[in-house]
């Protein structure tokens, strides 16, 4: 047993978190929340370069996966910086293009998929939810029907989110894609990946919501000291901490489940991976908020980019209660 | 990256599966907080030691197997989830041995290691003082220099097993002319039945004398059971807090069992459309795989040669919350049968979730306070400025 991330892995994700440290990823989100979907869809591509979405995508399809401890690498790296865009949906939607067993729509999607080129929101609202994440900025929205699969490139209009940089809407009509009994547990399988890299990203947006507010409670005085010495601020920071410590392996362990033979077992490790990390997250959010005091509560400090993140990965992909309830489904 | 074990660590496991299913008793021991517990508490250990799984981490020298972290780890699981009793000797193993293998001489060793193990030695800790809790620096027993030996003066309290234990260890000021409190202190190990010493035991929240007040005065103890140099004790009983902390206290397999037990006890009896309760034993079974997994990262980090230092007191926080969690919603479950002691003829599972309820309600404040440790996470994990506590 080696229950660490091995050398390559924690590279790929210091290499990510160069890359989107560098590429102003906080004015690429405020654009998508304006609409301009231009800066996201270029730091997509650099995204795509790095190799990110060929790791949804199998080897014959020209990706390099499915690489399950590698995706939820990654994702920690997006949530970190809050990389705006269906980017959970387009790696579940690749995972249920590779278990349709339809070789046609897997060749028409998966490469394009693995490259960067296309954008693919994914609805399956038997997982929870009606909407589609921002379809009006994709190449095209799968929608899972009972045992049918659409593809579509209209929405309703958009419903805001608390999000701005959410872009919520209902699919609406489409082509069929592909019907049959295999549907629903190509679906069940998309699921589990989106709450898998849901949980990761809101892993990585709770180390960016706490490194932040550390490095903030150092530099602010107040009665003359550092707030960071007073007791009650930092056992609010050691829980922030500690709930994000312990939430990491169960990703990780959650991960390697999916990459192996027992998908039952892997659904439970990931409802536990993803209520952890999706507690773990708002709770670092609501510290981040709390001791940052007035200026955390502003639009205005990109603070706010993570912030109000935390609460729609909490419930994207099974919210608490259902995944509770799957962690001690018999 | 992966949890695999290899064919031999499954075969380890295996042999202490069946060990354990052949040895734990059918029906538990009385509550080791009692005598009659207590003595069959040490005849469980001189029956764990006969076949060698006391100290399987220990060198075989002392009655250990030599075995890895990853190892204890497996056998930790396999002991909890067999029912196993609770460890009269687990001060002894986990707090004092360590220091020996650390600082101890060849010779402390061989004197003190196999009775240990054998349980034909339990020792008890002292560390608090009336004045000196988490500030346990600030402690004033003192050990004044004598022919061969010292003389160990004051009092200590909240020794935890002191009531019916044979020896202790613990920190006195040998130097009341150091610059600093935590200067001049030095570890000693000394007999309760000596002498100068009065034991006088500790009622605990349900009345079970679990731990003890010690009055010393002017006890002999032979320079041979000096723990390092004088002078230096407060840096040999620091390695050891780290290991009451940290790693080897509280093993994931207790926790993982006592979920495991709970979810069966919720299956069993709970009512299914309370999804409150359901979401907390959820919630109860999701901390203990963390915990498991979380300690499982650290044993990998410590074979890669990593070292676990501030990170102790993330498990010491995580573990004694979680154990707290696991029995209030047992007790939940329970309802009006909860309350039930071990001596109540009645109580389901042998009174264990009261007994492990109270038990549980001291571990966010011994092995150094949660808030100590949440302090310790922030200074040194976060690096945020020291202040005030």
């Amino acid at each position: 047993m080696r229950f660490l991330l091995d050398d390559e892995q924690r590279e790929f994700a210091r290499s990510l978190d160069a890359m989107l440290t560098a590429s102003d990823t906080p004015g690429a989100v405020r654009a998508w929340a304006s609409g301009d979907t231009a800066p996201g869809r270029a730091l997509w591509s650099r995204l795509a370069e790095a190799g990110v979405f060929a790791l949804a995508v199998p080897e014959p399809y020209e990706g390099l996966g499915p690489l399950p401890v590698e995706l939820a690498v990654a994702f920690t790296e997006l949530g970190r910086h809050a990389v705006p865009g269906p980017l959970v949906e387009t790696v579940a939607a690749a995972a249920l293009l590779d278990r349709l067993g339809d070789q046609d729509a897997a060749a028409a999607w998966l490469p394009r998929i693995a490259a960067g080129k296309a954008v693919v929101s994914l609805c399956v609202p038997a997982a929870g939810s009606p909407y589609a994440l921002d379809p009006d900025a994709t190449d095209a929205v799968l929608v899972v029907a009972g045992d049918t699969v659409l593809l579509t490139e209209d929405a309703g209009p958009v419903q805001p989110s608390a999000d701005p940089a959410r872009r919520l809407a209902r699919p609406l009509g489409g082509t069929v894609l592909a019907r049959g009994p295999e549907v629903e547990a190509a679906a069940g399988h998309a699921a589990d990946v989106a709450a898998l890299v849901t949980a990761a990203q809101a892993l990585g947006l709770g180390r960016a919501l706490l490194d932040r507010t550390v490095a903030y409670v150092k530099q602010r005085t107040q009665f003359g000291v550092a707030i960071g010495s007073f007791q009650a601020v930092k056992h609010r920071l050691a829980d922030t901490l500690l709930a994000l410590e312990f939430a990491q392996p169960l990703l990780h362990s959650a991960a390697l489940a999916l990459a192996g033979p027992d998908g039952r077992e892997a659904g439970r490790e990931i409802a536990a991976a993803k209520v952890a990390a999706g507690d773990s997250a708002y709770a670092a959010a609501r510290a981040a908020l709390q001791l940052h005091g007035a200026v955390g509560y502003t639009d205005e400090l990109d603070l706010s980019l993570w912030i109000r993140k935390a609460r729609p990965l909490r419930e994207a992909w099974g919210t608490p209660a259902a995944c509770r309830a799957r962690v001690l489904a018999p | 990256m992966d949890l695999d074990f290899t064919a031999a660590e499954d075969a380890f496991r295996a042999e202490a599966r069946a060990w354990l299913t052949a040895h734990v008793p059918a029906v538990p021991l009385p509550s080791l907080e009692t005598e009659e517990g207590f003595a069959a508490h040490r005849e469980w250990e001189r029956t764990l030691f006969a076949d060698r799984w006391s100290v399987v981490s220990w060198p075989e020298e002392y009655g250990g197997r030599g075995a890895s972290i990853l190892r204890w780890l497996i056998f930790e699981e396999e002991y909890y989830a067999a029912g196993a009793p609770g460890r009269v000797s687990q001060n002894g193993i986990n707090l004092l041995a360590p220091t020996l293998f650390e600082h101890g001489t060849d010779e402390q060793r061989a004197r003190v290691l196999p009775s240990m193990a054998s349980g034909e030695v339990i020792w008890a800790q002292a560390w608090s003082e009336p004045e000196s809790g988490s500030d346990l620096a600030s402690l004033r027993s003192t050990a004044v220099r004598t022919a061969g030996g010292w003389l160990l003066s004051g009092q200590k309290t909240w020794s935890s097993r002191a009531a019916f234990a044979d020896r202790a260890f613990g920190l006195f000021r040998s130097d009341p002319e150091a610059a600093r409190p935590h200067q001049g202190l030095t570890y000693l190990m000394f007999p309760l039945d000596a002498p100068g010493v009065t034991v006088r035991p500790i009622g605990r929240l349900d009345g079970k004398p679990a731990f003890a007040e010690l009055f010393l005065d002017e006890v002999f103890v032979p320079d041979e059971d000096v723990i390092g140099a004088p002078g230096q004790g407060w840096r040999v009983a620091m390695s050891t807090a780290g290991n009451e902390r940290g790693l080897t206290l509280r093993s994931p397999g207790r926790f993982t069992a006592a979920a495991e037990r709970l979810t069966g006890l919720w299956r069993d009896g709970a009512d299914p459309s309370d999804t409150a309760l359901r979401d907390r034993v959820a919630d109860a079974v999701i901390a203990a795989r963390a915990y498991r997994l979380f300690t499982y990262s650290n044993a990998s980090r410590i074979a890669a040669g990593e070292s676990i230092g501030a990170e102790s007191s993330l498990n010491k926080v995580f573990w004694s919350e979680l154990d707290i969690a696991l029995h209030e919603t047992a007790l939940d479950v329970l309802g009006p049968y909860g309350e039930l002691s071990d001596e109540a003829t009645e109580a389901p599972a042998h009174g264990s979730w009261a007994e492990g309820h109270t038990f549980s309600l001291a571990g966010p404040i011994y092995a150094g306070t949660n808030e100590i440790q949440r302090d310790i996470i922030a200074e040194r994990l976060l690096g945020l400025p020291k202040g005030r506590r």
